[in-house]
């Protein structure tokens, strides 16, 4: 099939961007969309043009790398990371406008790369427990009720992609934070320090300038690992339940 | 108190005062509405006036109005400073948004919606509540005792059919304001539970359908029994 | 030279308790002042990072993804191992022990292996206590499987994604770790070469990716956790970026590479669907359970199929091949990994695929869901033949799945001790950059297994023992073996950039895929092998005067990074097929078409070749040379496998 991308280039943070329009033919229905943008940058490479920069590493929708504004929506048409989008969702002579996550604690880096690293801070003020390698109880000590485990697991498949922020019109992180809040609050192991987390990530989360959650639910319907509403639920009622009892004046 | 500014202050806080102040006024609602609604009364305002007269001297009812206004103004002012601050989460826009894929129109537009809301709450205020406390009213006496007769204000509005109709999309702007923000409003309390949420966004939409209807419903038969 | 693998003396199941206890230890005040470098933030790299800050060292993280979470460890599927025995089914240390050597055909260390089995145990009580949400019964105890052809249930799993939540759970040690200030994280960074001065290891020479800064960093210790090699074949199950680059830069800079030929391929990955391919996906080997392997019995029936002129359907049983039941009546469809690979090569090689390309077999669900129903088959696998819809479009319940084998694991790697540390004193590598563990073939649900075995658990002891006899001081980055090493960096750099010919680095990474995985992949023989080698150094050749790699250094630049890691590729692909060219058997990820038995199973040679080959970089053009370990077997008797 034969293409038209509407592709955002920016050769670095501090210089402007715009919109460049490449045509492309030949495109098989099986490619998938990252194949696709690999394609462009042969392409490109033997005319002697900078490739196109995006991030991609596994391309089996796993390590949450890939990114992509695709006509509109993170990672595409459908519910899925965009390595695993297939240019069969697309028809002969789509234009396709391909822009970067946009929001001020992602800033871009090159063209379609943005940093990420406002998740990985986020992480680090609170979403782990703390436990030294060794000296920690057998497996099996702690039962945990199988629908607790498995809700826990619902949360923990965060793929940490940035999806739900680029979906939100407030560029709101709150689904990212709230499944890891989610994840550890529901396991006996993570309540010991519930409040705290509860408390750290979310002042983290403020820090990095991410917007306020307007429950729209675009984050959550755009989750490539379908995380859910009621996560962020979860978390403002930790929160507030860790504001009025734990004793940090 | 040093935590709690500090509670409040976070985003998840300013959301808080969002959803407390937006549940206190959907309480107001229902409260206006069913003393409204004896305006359609076949006995000449008199259920209506009286009703007023007995909210206008309760201290307690005259408290709860001046919180009434000091929560529309909180709820204003918090999306005003929310707004600001989302902004500035994404200072750069998208080129191209399919937003109406992962999310509804309302849910995207409570901004604007309330913005509307806040104008007819400001045409509202000034053409009844205003004409009722500073304004010229007419008396009207029942059994011996003398009443503002707030009817014959409100008779006398609905006679324009400018106004009604000011009256009639401003409670559909309401509709779609409700509509989001009742159930939203449990969310972000925290208030989420496999077995009651489905239930609160029901009624959410059923509220939001409702209320705004019946409020709606005063000036049209208002308009139809002056002509 | 003579390798020592200091394998401790005694009773095997004595020695890792033994040697605990032997090795130095450093005074927790001392602690901080000793550096290390730990490159890589997989599941061997986040552990090793994080348990080591957690003794009081100071890390430096490094990994060239934008987070330490992106590492590929997260895309393990199946499982991991732990001899925990929870299911009372007769499991125990020894034998998991005994599985693994075994699966291994005989060419892994008794002593190493021996106590991963031993450390299995902690790495699982671990992970919980860290959140990680493993699969688990009514009852609320942990449940398992049994995985890969085991005959015990000690697979523990967290539905399709162990190694994800395994890698957030060592991802969130090390990101505590990082907010304590023991671990500096450096994402977006790749490590160019490593600082040896006065026979140690000292430090590394690093590229940030983003502004192109060529960067020293010095330390007491080196750890290098940067994965396999299984990109040499350009399609394989590994992520984009995984690369040789650290191991091979350390192997040039005398660390020795051990066993590079041993690579495993996975039977059930989704098959290449044409020239654009760039990776491929595996789908768990649990398919194969109910899924039926077949190809058309007939060449002509198969080029229609090719044609697209009939349908799957249309083939009528008896024109049906079902030949991994044919050939091994006992096991059918459940032969190992490499037994299945191979027979599926065979039946293409007749011409007999069932794709446009010709490199596909048919995994059939028909009779599963004429004898349990749709939405039995739906419960068990309903989330794999979503992912094979999503890449191939094509609805596994109505027609059947097409596979083909694909390059998964490489059990290669750097030679190591039984302190993992290479044959550079103070540079060590953990997981699947080793050598160490899985012999010439890795089980099922085991890399995930070793990867946290050494990070968690050996790397902290071992490592100590040597920080133990250095003075605190380190050498500064301004040393001249860093100016040194960083103006070879640079000079790469610069002459990647200059070439300026007319192919692109992928074109050279697809050619030098195609000669591997055709000559030295799934069989190999001494003629393909041969001109295979010279295929590879006329394509290093044109590699230097004409590849294209445009823009500067000074930027994020990806044609450079990539030139770098396929440069490395190229001559590490020599170094795989002179070790296979060597190793006159066949053993587990190594077939040798010369050397099998009349059945056509791996004919290992246990006389000659029960030795770890452990090759040694002697310069630019120079073969290099080859020094042997030899394997004891104490505790095990040597057997030949057979699935018929």
């Amino acid at each position: 099939m034969n293409l038209t991308l509407k592709v955002w280039r920016q050769k670095n943070p501090s210089e402007k961007g715009g919109f460049k329009t490449y045509k492309l033919s030949g495109i098989s229905a099986d490619m998938s969309f990252l194949e696709m943008l690999d394609v462009l940058n042969e392409d490109l490479s033997e005319k002697g043009e900078d490739p196109v920069h995006f991030d991609h590493d596994c391309r089996e929708g796993i390590c949450g790398m890939c990114s992509l504004y695709i006509n509109g929506q993170p990672h595409g048409p459908h519910q899925t990371t965009t390595c695993q989008l297939h240019m069969r969702s697309f028809k002969d002579g789509d234009i396709i406008t391909i822009e970067p996550w946009r929001a001020s604690a992602f800033p871009i880096v090159k063209d379609l790369v943005v940093d990420r690293s406002s998740f990985d801070r986020i992480i680090q003020s609170g979403g782990f427990v703390s436990v030294n390698t060794g000296g920690v109880p057998d497996a099996n000590e702690i039962p945990i009720p199988k629908v607790i485990a498995d809700e826990s697991f619902d949360s923990a498949t965060c793929i940490g992609c940035g999806a739900c922020v680029a979906a939100c019109k407030n560029a709101s992180a709150m689904l990212f934070v709230s499944a890891k809040i989610s994840q550890l609050a529901l396991l006996p192991q993570g309540k010991v320090e519930k409040r705290e987390r509860a408390e750290k990530m979310v002042a983290q989360m403020d820090a990095e300038g991410f917007g306020a959650c307007t429950n729209t639910g675009a984050c959550s319907a755009e989750c490539p690992k379908e995380i859910k509403l009621s996560n962020i639920a979860r978390m403002n009622r930790e929160y507030f339940s860790a504001s009025l009892s734990t004793e940090n004046i | 108190m040093s935590w709690v500014f500090k509670t409040l202050n976070s985003t998840l806080g300013k959301k808080l005062l969002m959803a407390l102040t937006g549940l206190f006024l959907i309480l107001f609602l229902v409260v206006h509405l069913a003393g409204n609604l004896q305006l359609l009364l076949p006995d000449e305002g008199r259920s209506f006036n009286i009703y007023a007269e007995t909210m206008a001297s309760n201290p307690l009812i005259r408290v709860v109005g001046i919180l009434n206004f000091g929560f529309i103004a909180l709820h204003a002012i918090y999306s005003i400073i929310l707004t600001r601050h989302n902004k500035k989460s994404r200072p750069v826009a998208y080129a191209v948004s399919k937003a109406s894929a992962n999310s509804t129109w309302s849910s995207r537009n409570m901004g604007i919606l309330g913005t509307l809301i806040l104008i007819f709450i400001l045409i509202h205020l000034r053409g009844f509540w205003y004409e009722f406390k500073f304004g010229e009213i007419p008396y009207v006496t029942y059994d011996g005792e003398t009443y503002k007769n707030g009817y014959a204000v409100v008779a006398a509005a609905f006679e324009n059919i400018a106004y009604v109709i000011i009256y009639v999309v401003s409670m559909a702007v309401l509709a779609f304001h409700l509509s989001h923000g009742f159930s939203s409003a449990f969310q972000s309390l925290g208030l989420n539970h496999k077995k009651y949420t489905p239930f609160i966004q029901k009624l959410g939409i059923g509220f939001a359908i409702v209320v705004p209807a019946l409020f709606a419903l005063i000036p049209i038969v208002m308009f139809l029994q002056s002509n | 030279m003579k390798l020592d693998s200091k394998i401790p003396s005694g009773p095997l199941a004595e020695k890792w308790t033994k040697h605990k206890f032997n090795v130095k230890l450093v005074n927790p005040a001392n602690k901080r002042k000793y550096e290390i470098i730990v490159v890589g933030t997989g599941l061997a790299g986040a552990s090793a990072a994080a348990s080591l800050a957690e003794l009081g060292y100071n890390v430096k993280a490094f990994c060239f993804q934008d987070s330490p979470r992106r590492a590929h460890s997260i895309a393990a599927q199946g499982g991991i191992n732990a001899a925990k025995n929870y299911q009372n089914d007769g499991d125990s240390v020894f034998r998991l022990f005994y599985d693994t050597i075994k699966g291994g055909d005989y060419r892994s260390r008794e002593g190493n292996v021996f106590r991963l089995a031993e450390v299995s145990v902690n790495i699982i009580d671990q992970c919980v206590a860290q959140g990680v949400p493993f699969a688990r019964e009514y009852g609320g105890l942990l449940a398992n499987r049994s995985f890969g052809g085991a005959q015990v249930s000690r697979t523990f799993y967290a539905r399709g994604q162990t190694g994800q939540q395994l890698l957030l759970g060592a991802y969130s040690a090390l990101s505590r770790q990082v907010a304590n200030g023991k671990v500096k994280l450096y994402p977006r960074t790749e490590m160019m070469d490593v600082v040896v001065a006065d026979g140690k290891a000292r430090g590394i020479i690093t590229r940030n990716l983003i502004t192109g800064a060529i960067e020293s960093h010095s330390a007491h210790a080196v750890l290098l956790c940067t994965g396999g090699y299984g990109n040499v074949f350009f399609l394989s199950t590994n992520a984009m970026g995984s690369n040789v680059t650290a191991a091979w830069r350390a192997h040039k800079k005398g660390a020795f590479f051990s066993n590079p030929c041993y690579t495993q391929i996975h039977p059930t990955c989704i098959p290449v669907s044409g020239d654009h391919q760039s990776k491929l996906t595996l789908m768990s080997e649990s398919l194969r359970n109910d899924g039926r392997v077949w190809v058309p019995k007939t060449k002509e029936t198969a080029e229609k199929l090719r044609k697209r002129e009939i349908a799957p359907r249309d083939i009528k049983e008896e024109d049906r091949d079902y030949y991994l039941e044919t050939k091994y009546p006992s096991f059918g469809n459940l032969v190992p990994r490499d037994v299945a690979s191979r027979n599926a090569k065979y039946v293409c090689d007749e011409g007999r695929g069932v794709n446009e390309t010709g490199e596909a077999v048919f995994l059939d669900f028909r009779d599963a869901i004429k004898r349990d129903g749709e939405d039995a088959v739906r419960g068990k696998y309903g989330n794999l033949f979503d992912m094979y819809e999503k890449i191939t479009g094509e609805n596994p319940y109505q027609t059947p799945m097409m596979i083909y084998p694909a390059v998964h694991y490489t059990m290669g790697g750097l030679w190591v001790d039984y302190n993992l540390m290479t044959t550079v004193p103070g540079l060590y590598a953990l997981g699947e950059a080793n050598f160490s563990d899985h012999g010439a073939n890795r089980l099922g649900a085991s890399a995930l297994m070793q990867g946290l075995a050494d990070g968690y658990f050996v790397a902290p002891y071992t490592v100590g023992d040597y920080l133990a006899n250095l003075p605190y001081e380190k050498i500064a980055e301004d040393h001249p073996e860093f100016r040194k090493a960083e103006e070879e960096v640079k000079e790469r750099v610069e002459k990647l950039l200059s070439i300026n010919g007319t192919k692109t680095v992928d074109h050279f990474h697809k050619k030098l895929g195609k000669i591997m995985w055709n000559h030295c992949g799934m069989a190999r023989n001494a003629a393909g092998l041969t001109k295979a080698k010279e295929m590879i150094r006329s394509l290093k050749e044109e590699f230097w005067s004409n590849v294209k790699v445009l823009g500067t250094g000074e930027e994020l630049n990806l044609s450079l990074e990539k030139a770098h890691r396929v440069a490395d590729f190229l001559e590490l692909g020599e170094l795989m097929i002179d070790d296979a060219l060597h190793r006159n058997e066949s053993c587990g990820g190594h077939f040798r078409d010369e050397y099998q038995t009349p059945e056509g199973e791996a004919l290992r040679d246990d006389e000659n070749f029960a030795y770890v080959a452990a090759w040694e970089y002697l310069g630019d053009g120079k073969e290099e040379a080859l020094h042997k370990e030899e394997l004891v077997f104490e505790n095990v008797k040597l057997t030949q496998r057979s699935y018929k």
